[in-house]
């Protein structure tokens, strides 16, 4: 029982990771519907980005943890959101009307270019990266297992939670999501109506870009190892959890992220590590099998 | 334009400040930094001058668009010339080439053969599909174990594992095929992951991270080819000095003839009314459902041709290698190949060999600069996708006509969901 309060807390915790980095793949899925191959790379860069400022923060002698924590997101959210724009606006938006295969190879060349980037200038050597926040709350003890709740799950879970809420309220409360909503609908309508379709885009790669990197420093923070590939993987199953959740559904990928987060730390603790990748993508076959909208997904109806 | 320059500049400084220039170096204990600003002038000031050459590019070409299809008439008209003096080019080469450039053939063809191979699934059923690896892998390993467990040779497990790729490729494809455009890439992509997963883990019968070693060589009617000669040997049968290259000519001839059969077999298919429903298929699914096409098996037959001959060319890379191993059959190559075809003008034939010996010749002239390699092969894939997104010979010669077969430019198409 305690055994299984632990997973949950792990998994969860994961789960907050992946569905940070699937309001990316879901909101730019919605906007242009094509699926940004790149994503999971950018998550890569933002894991990198901290790294190297909290490095150089600890250099320059600021000893105070959340100061440093707080500057890292601010600078990596940045900069990676600007990574974001940059590829949108160097490798899609040429091919926007384009036939329908061009932007999803550009958006692979994007990812092989990303990954390769941060090997040839960071190294392809495993990044270790020493505990921040140690400790935690025991919650409780049962035949000597102490369930745990570290202080480094509490954060990504309050600082995930504020970010969806401070995101939710951009998209549903203030004029940019309403203009981000008007172009997932019909973007040539938008346009007539004075939307700067173009704008709206590059600010929903932008956006999706930095929580990406959020989601990077997270992954730095919890694991504490990073290298150069961890994008694909972590970009592949944040896809699964945006398709889980129904794609175009930010409340879904949320539920999706945490739902994929459950059933892999769940299956490798049950069952076997080596195959929690494949125990991930087999839920993403079942799932477009069994329940092609998703959880919260909207059919997708076909006009002729 | 030279505002556009220095903003361009500035981002470049942005992305480049951090990443380039300070690079983490693991310490003992700790991460350490070593500042490189050069670097990132360096990097900086190529965005600034790269801008400005782009942008000067630009304002000196004249505006409005260029005639559709010009080009593809061109190339309609020179495939015509160009695949009899390419073809008597390639099977002359190893009479002309050093043996370097006939393992570089080799290496090509390969590509050529899956290229061809993954044409009839995505340039003809129009199915994208991004785990096109797993059934190379699966013909890889299917020729590897049969011929280690049951001791047979490389012809009689050559058929053997097409066929078992074929029908790995319709188990994957039954369940998926409904599935249309982005999610069927996504998941034959986790497909392709689950199969290198499973061959990595699977220790026992894989060999897991270790690879299978030992696989055994092609023949040419029970004749070997070694190096050292000797009773039933190549070499001892025509009484001529035993060559180690002589293998890698007969490896070439090998892939050669594989990658011709399937070139022939999907021209042929073409012109089935099994050919024709994938053609249909790709440039509108609802229209072919109204026609009572089978849609399901259309597809299926697309998914399982295409897998059988990933399948050969997986036998033959694993009998190539004498070595196989999961690090061979990763997404990228996936990409690679997928890259090959759509480079080479979805559908078009001549197009895709072409591209082949653009993306693995050229890959192969940037060898010493092996770090760069990959990164330049995105780049290269960006920037092919924005300058030409149908391709080198985009267009389409049309399966049917009445008297003169006209090359229909690619911008004159559109294209349906499938």
């Amino acid at each position: 029982m305690a055994y299984a309060l632990q997973q949950l807390i792990n998994g969860l915790t994961l789960g907050m990771i992946y569905g940070l980095i699937a309001v990316g793949y879901t909101m730019v899925y919605g906007i242009i519907g094509m699926i940004n191959f790149a994503h999971g790379d950018i998550f890569m860069v933002g894991a990198f980005l901290s790294l190297i400022s909290l490095t150089v923060l600890s250099g320059l002698g600021i000893t105070s943890v959340p100061l440093a924590l707080a500057l890292t997101l601010v600078f990596a959210a940045g900069i990676a959101g600007l990574y974001g724009w940059t590829v949108e606006r160097v490798a899609y938006r040429p091919l926007r009307g384009s036939f329908r295969l061009a932007p999803l190879i550009s958006a692979i060349g994007m990812s092989i270019v990303l990954q390769n980037f941060v090997q040839v200038s960071q190294g392809a050597r495993v990044k270790p990266m020493p505990e921040m926040l140690p400790g935690g709350i025991k919650l409780l003890t049962e035949d000597n297992f102490a369930v745990q709740l570290s202080w480094m799950q509490l954060a990504i879970t309050v600082v995930t939670l504020l970010l969806l809420v401070a995101f939710t309220y951009l998209v549903t409360r203030t004029p940019l999501g309403r203009a981000m909503r008007a172009c997932e609908q019909d973007q040539k309508m938008a346009g007539l109506l004075g939307i700067d379709t173009d704008r709206t885009i590059s600010i929903t790669f932008v956006i999706g870009a930095a929580l990406a990197a959020v989601a990077g420093l997270m992954f730095l923070l919890y694991y504490g190892v990073i290298d150069f590939y961890i994008g694909f993987i972590a970009g592949v199953k944040a896809f699964t959890a945006a398709v889980l959740g129904g794609i175009g559904s930010l409340p879904g990928a949320v539920l999706g992220g945490l739902a994929i987060g459950l059933i892999e730390t769940f299956w490798s603790a049950y069952f076997s590590v080596q195959y929690k990748d494949v125990a991930a993508f087999s839920i993403l076959v079942l799932v477009l099998i069994f329940m092609p909208t998703g959880l919260l997904g909207r059919a997708d109806v076909e006009k002729v | 334009m030279l505002r556009d320059a220095v903003i361009s500049a500035v981002i470049a400084f942005g992305l480049f400040g951090a990443m380039i220039g300070l690079k983490t170096e693991v310490g003992v204990q700790t991460i350490e930094l070593t500042p490189r600003p050069y670097l990132v002038l360096a990097a900086v000031l190529l965005v600034f001058f790269g801008r400005l050459a782009l942008l000067a590019w630009k304002k000196s070409r004249p505006t409005g668009t260029p005639k559709p299809g010009r080009i593809a008439a061109v190339a309609g008209k020179a495939s015509r010339y160009l695949t009899p003096v390419v073809l008597v080019l390639t099977i002359t080469l190893p009479f002309y080439a050093e043996r370097y450039y006939v393992d570089l053939g080799v290496l090509v063809l390969t590509y050529v053969m899956l290229g061809w191979g993954l044409n009839i699934v995505v340039g003809l059923a129009g199915l994208l599909d991004l785990g096109y690896v797993a059934f190379y892998a699966v013909g890889a390993y299917s020729y590897a174990l049969i011929a280690q467990n049951f001791g047979l040779g490389f012809w009689s497990c050559l058929p053997l594992a097409g066929i078992l790729a074929a029908f790995w490729g319709v188990l994957l494809g039954f369940p998926v095929l409904r599935l249309r455009g982005d999610y069927l890439a996504i998941v034959t992509l986790a497909f392709g992951e689950i199969i290198r997963v499973v061959i990595l883990n699977w220790t026992s019968l894989t060999g897991g991270p270790n690879g299978l070693s030992g696989i055994p060589r092609p023949t040419l009617f029970g004749l070997v080819f070694n190096s050292s000669g000797g009773e039933g040997s190549f070499a001892d049968f025509f009484g001529i000095e035993p060559n180690i290259s002589q293998r890698g000519i007969f490896l070439f001839y090998v892939i050669l003839g594989l990658a011709l059969l399937t070139n022939w077999v999907s021209l042929r298919l073409r012109r089935l009314p099994l050919g024709r429903a994938w053609e249909a298929l790709r440039e509108d699914e609802i229209a072919c459902r109204a026609l009572g096409i089978d849609v399901t098996v259309t597809k299926l037959t697309a998914f399982a041709m295409g897998a059988g001959f990933a399948g050969f060319a997986g036998a033959f890379f694993a009998t190539r290698q004498a070595f196989i191993s999961p690090e061979s059959f990763t997404f990228i190559e996936s990409a690679i190949v997928l890259a090959i075809v759509v480079l080479g003008g979805l559908g078009s034939q001549i197009g895709v060999a072409l591209a082949a010996v653009v993306m693995i010749g050229g890959g192969e002239l940037f060898r010493d600069f092996q770090e760069y390699r990959m990164l330049i092969f995105g780049g290269a894939l960006v920037v092919m996708m924005v300058v030409r997104p149908r391709g080198l010979v985009s267009g389409r010669t049309p399966s049917v006509s009445l008297g003169d077969k006209r090359h229909i430019s690619a911008d004159l198409m559109t294209e349906g969901h499938g």
